[in-house]
């Protein structure tokens, strides 16, 4: 049974997901924005796609923060099949099929 | 998303064809938040509802955790702000090429933005210098439909499934996040390569030390800022 306070969490999770991805979106019509912001933004997504990568790199275990060395190993598959044939399908293809592998002999 | 060279059309189609390398990441990853959402005691409706509204895979799956701990509903909310709060990053760094639409097309824009059909729209910008709304329209559509459906599926298989770890299957997001950076650097400019090389550094050093202080998705924000910067300030 869903009950209205859970209807409400959600609607207020939705609020704050929902609004940091629609206001730049409006705000950039009202304001142009600064030359060293749009410079900054250039880094955005480079940046951002490796801080994801390494965030799956890294592994906070205890107190120390370890190297998962399983993903390690099967992005170096991953990411040559990238930079030799540029296609997203084939390198998702090859990760995942590298990780299954890996977990079998593991 | 094969062709580095030229310009595609601006059409629904195309983006809901460029969607597809992405769809076995929101497949793999939504049918594993349904499950996770059936043991975490969500009703399946409830389930449908976090992906319709929320629309966020960490997200829901923080909300999931706390939710099933017992945490507040201020705790809740917050939590899931900051999580998602990337995507503010997101939306500004591909707003500025959308300003010739409606406002209220710019909404739809940023109301479907996720990591992928962002690293998907960066991707092309890169390589074509411009983004058309149709395109990103259908990009949009077809990711936040496969999301929902792959969600409630999930729900509804609930314990039935088998761990989706033992397929690989959760390193579908990894391996298109790893991609679409390989992607973003073959676009660049010869001379900027090197460059981008040490902001990556930098990305690598700030999150290794910032995950001893703070929780993972708190150090992609922070590192992402960090390595912008020195970036912009180192840059020639």
């Amino acid at each position: 049974m869903t009950t209205a306070t859970m209807v409400g969490l959600i609607i207020g999770c939705m609020l704050v997901t929902w609004l940091p991805r629609i206001l730049p979106f409006l705000f950039v019509r009202a304001i142009t924005l600064p030359p060293i912001l749009l410079r900054w933004l250039q880094y955005i997504p480079v940046c951002i796609l490796s801080a994801l990568v390494f965030d799956s790199v890294f592994e906070k275990r205890g107190n120390i923060v370890v190297i998962d060395w399983l993903h390690v190993i099967a992005l170096v598959p991953t990411m040559l099949v990238a930079v030799k044939t540029r296609s997203l399908s084939l390198t998702v293809i090859v990760g995942v099929v590298t990780m299954a592998l890996l977990r079998l002999l593991a | 998303m094969q062709q580095t060279t030229g310009t595609t059309e601006d059409t629904f189609i195309q983006g809901v064809r460029d969607c597809i390398p992405t769809l076995l990441g929101y497949i793999s990853i939504g049918v594993a938040f349904g499950v996770v959402g059936v043991a975490s005691n969500l009703h399946i409706f409830e389930i449908f509802l976090l992906s319709v509204l929320v629309y966020a895979g960490s997200a829901q799956f923080i909300f999931c955790g706390l939710y099933v701990a017992g945490a507040p509903m201020s705790a809740i909310i917050v939590t899931v702000f900051i999580v998602n709060l990337r995507h503010f990053l997101m939306s500004l760094t591909i707003a500025p090429h959308f300003v010739r639409y409606s406002a209220l097309r710019n909404i739809g824009f940023g109301t479907l933005l996720t990591d992928e059909t962002f690293g998907v729209a960066v991707t092309k910008l890169a390589t074509e210098k411009r983004l058309g709304g149709n395109w990103m329209d259908g990009l949009n559509s077809t990711a936040y439909i496969v999301w929902i459906v792959s969600c409630t599926v999930g729900g509804m298989l609930g314990a039935f499934l088998p761990d989706a770890q033992q397929f690989g299957l959760d390193f579908a997001l990894i391996a298109m996040f790893a991609a679409l950076l390989v992607l973003n650097m073959q676009a660049l400019q010869k001379t900027k390569i090197m460059h981008y090389l040490q902001v990556v550094g930098i990305v690598c050093i700030c999150m290794y030390g910032l995950m001893y202080i703070v929780p993972g998705h708190v150090a992609v924000l922070l590192s992402t800022f960090i390595g912008a910067t020195i970036g912009v300030w180192r840059e020639t």
